[in-house]
């Protein structure tokens, strides 16, 4: 099996972004595995064990991407390849075509995994425009697998608690959320390992995209202001309880 | 004049879901536009009254010659993008809701359209989208550029305002084949009819201090006498085991945007308000009056959940 698992490289989810110019932000803030992109890894991990194969690690993003790599080669994966570009936010059918051409280029892959959507720009489509492109079947939101044999069964969360179960046939493409797996910590032995594995880089300038192919522009960025202090309520439980009944119909208009 | 259409979503008894008022107002913009709803594997005549309110000039029903859409995706995007084509649409609109968003992604990628989900604002004369990044944290605005554009909108996000015309229906068969590599095989139902969290009005939210599954009972009765509110649980109730996954609110979980959202025995942490902060009105429950949710909420009361939870239950229904 030839697992490809395509990875962002994304501000922590704990730290504050300090917008800087029309569109960009402070980028000096921690930045970590796309949350998303953890169960994937830890998916095809999970997959090369028993079926055997080749787990790689693929990214678009600045060279400092590449932490993010090692990070996944730390927890096992075998190799990695960044696609760099000097932005952030790029268009969601450029960083497809990316991840499509070096793909091709390497290898041919059984499955490819993403998490469901990156936690910055929140775009949510790249397991499919990688699927269209492989001509692959593609499930996202995917809370459960299981592999058969030329195909995969997965559970995809659609709401109200429930869940469809899809089969796939091999090749496909996977897009993971909490809940398909644990993701596993780093250890020392793994760390240390990571360091020593493959990891290419390739500039995005190289692969001949077709640019023009990008239809989305962010234009313009902005702080969301956080609400304020609220009214605090005095009381009993009772006493609290009615009046937040009165302010929720009357003042709020909620109700 | 452009033609736009708009993805119709509707409930397991065909009925039109009522968030797609909201995208259809967005679709019509300034008006001046075809305004086509498109149904796949639904009933034009069941949906026409409750769609033309919002200016569906034209209801089309999509089905396919010999196959049936309705528990397949890969199909329904099918036969969507030739519907799209054949009508001449260049801008399509839908619900960034669960099926939603998959049946709008798979289209763009079969069209090559550009795509912008979970969108909060449309404005159709400058094609310009907001949404935001980072959950919450900033606003974006992003411009689409393209023959043919797909946007789909966070449920409840944009208001519905009527704007009645009186709708055509129409039927269009798709010419798609199943390529046969994927199949829905069963829906497993949650183990209770829940309310869907992403679409409700009212959202009522337990921490990890709820401390068990049976404990949600208390949040389940609160929601009944709110309405149809729904019932959440922070990642700590989650990977407590009190409550499953598709619970959770916030950056792993899910994101929200009820009028209504109370907060009860959850500390605030910011990645449990980046699935919720954009709700209208916050109310935190908790019995900690240095929580960090109060700094951020408009309406606080401190006290224990067991106690203040099930008094306003009672508050609530005595005031019915
Ligand atoms: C990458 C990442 C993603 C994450 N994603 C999410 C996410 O999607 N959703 C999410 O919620 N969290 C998420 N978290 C976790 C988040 O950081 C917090 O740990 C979590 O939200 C805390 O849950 P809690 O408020 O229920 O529990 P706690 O932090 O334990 O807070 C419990 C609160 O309840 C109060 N309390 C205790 N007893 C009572 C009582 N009897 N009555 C009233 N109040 C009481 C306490 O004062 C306290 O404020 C994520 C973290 C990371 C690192």
């Amino acid at each position: 099996m030839q697992i490809y698992v395509c990875i962002k490289h994304v501000p922590d989810t704990a730290v504050n972004i300090n917008v800087v110019g029309e569109c960009g932000f402070d980028e000096s803030v921690k930045f970590v595995m796309n949350p998303y992109d953890e169960y994937a890894v830890e998916e095809a991990i999970q997959i090369r064990k028993k079926a055997g194969g080749e787990v790689i690690i693929v990214s678009v993003g600045k060279e400092a991407a590449t932490k993010t790599i090692r990070s996944a080669l730390a927890v096992g994966a075998d190799r990695g390849i960044l696609v760099k570009t000097d932005t952030q936010f790029l268009d969601s059918s450029l960083t497809a075509q990316a991840l499509t051409k070096v793909i091709e280029q390497d290898g041919s892959p059984d499955m490819i995994f993403t998490g469901k959507q990156s936690v910055d720009s929140e775009g949510m489509q790249i397991p499919y425009r990688l699927a269209a492109a492989f001509d692959m079947p593609v499930v996202s939101d995917v809370a459960a697998l299981s592999m058969g044999d030329g195909n995969v069964t997965v559970e995809r969360e659609i709401g109200s608690g429930s869940r469809e179960v899809i089969e796939m046939t091999l090749p496909c493409v996977v897009g993971a959320i909490k809940g398909l797996n644990e993701p596993r910590y780093a250890n020392m032995v793994g760390i240390m390992k990571a360091k020593k594995k493959k990891l290419d880089q390739i500039d995005i300038a190289d692969l001949g995209l077709d640019i023009n192919a990008a239809g989305t522009k962010l234009t313009e960025l902005k702080p969301f202001p956080e609400r304020g202090k609220g009214k605090i309520l005095q009381g009993s439980p009772q006493e609290m309880a009615e009046e937040l009944t009165q302010l929720l119909k009357n003042e709020a208009k909620v109700l | 004049m452009a033609n736009i259409g708009v993805l119709i979503e509707t409930s397991d008894n065909n009925e039109v879901k009522k968030t797609n008022f909201g995208v259809i107002t967005a679709a019509r913009g300034e008006g001046g536009n075809e305004i086509f709803g498109l149904l796949i594997n639904g009933s034009g005549l069941t949906c026409k009254d409750a769609v033309q309110e919002y200016g569906i000039g034209k209801l089309v029903e999509i089905s396919a010659d010999g196959a049936n859409l309705s528990s397949n995706p890969e199909l329904q995007a099918k036969a969507l993008a030739e519907a799209m084509k054949h009508f001449e649409i260049n801008a399509l609109f839908g619900l960034s809701s669960m099926q939603g968003k998959d049946i709008l992604a798979r289209t763009a990628a079969i069209l090559n359209a550009p795509l912008t989900l979970d969108c909060v604002g449309v404005n159709l004369a400058e094609d310009t989208v907001t949404k935001f990044h980072f959950a919450g944290k900033t606003f974006a605005t992003i411009k689409l550029t393209g023959e043919c554009r797909i946007c789909g909108i966070r449920p409840n996000a944009i208001e519905a305002k009527a704007g009645p015309c009186e709708a055509e229906v129409m039927s269009f068969q798709a010419d798609v084949q199943d390529s046969g590599r994927m199949k829905v095989k069963e829906l497993k139902k949650g183990a209770s009819e829940r309310v869907e969290l992403t679409e409700a009005d009212i959202i009522i939210t337990g921490g990890r201090p709820i401390g068990s599954e049976e404990n949600f009972k208390i949040l389940h009765d609160c929601a009944e006498a709110l309405g149809e509110a729904a019932v959440g649980a922070s990642r700590m109730a989650v990977d407590s085991g009190f409550a499953p996954h598709d619970m959770q609110v916030g950056q792993t979980g899910k994101t929200v945007s009820p009028k209504l959202y109370i907060a009860c025995g959850v500390s605030g942490a910011i990645q449990h308000f980046a699935g919720m902060k954009t709700s209208k009105v916050i109310v935190a429950i908790n019995k900690d009056p240095d929580a960090p949710i109060f700094a951020k909420c408009d309406y606080g009361l401190v006290g224990d959940m067991f106690e203040v939870v099930p008094a306003l239950t009672q508050a609530l229904k005595s005031d019915n």
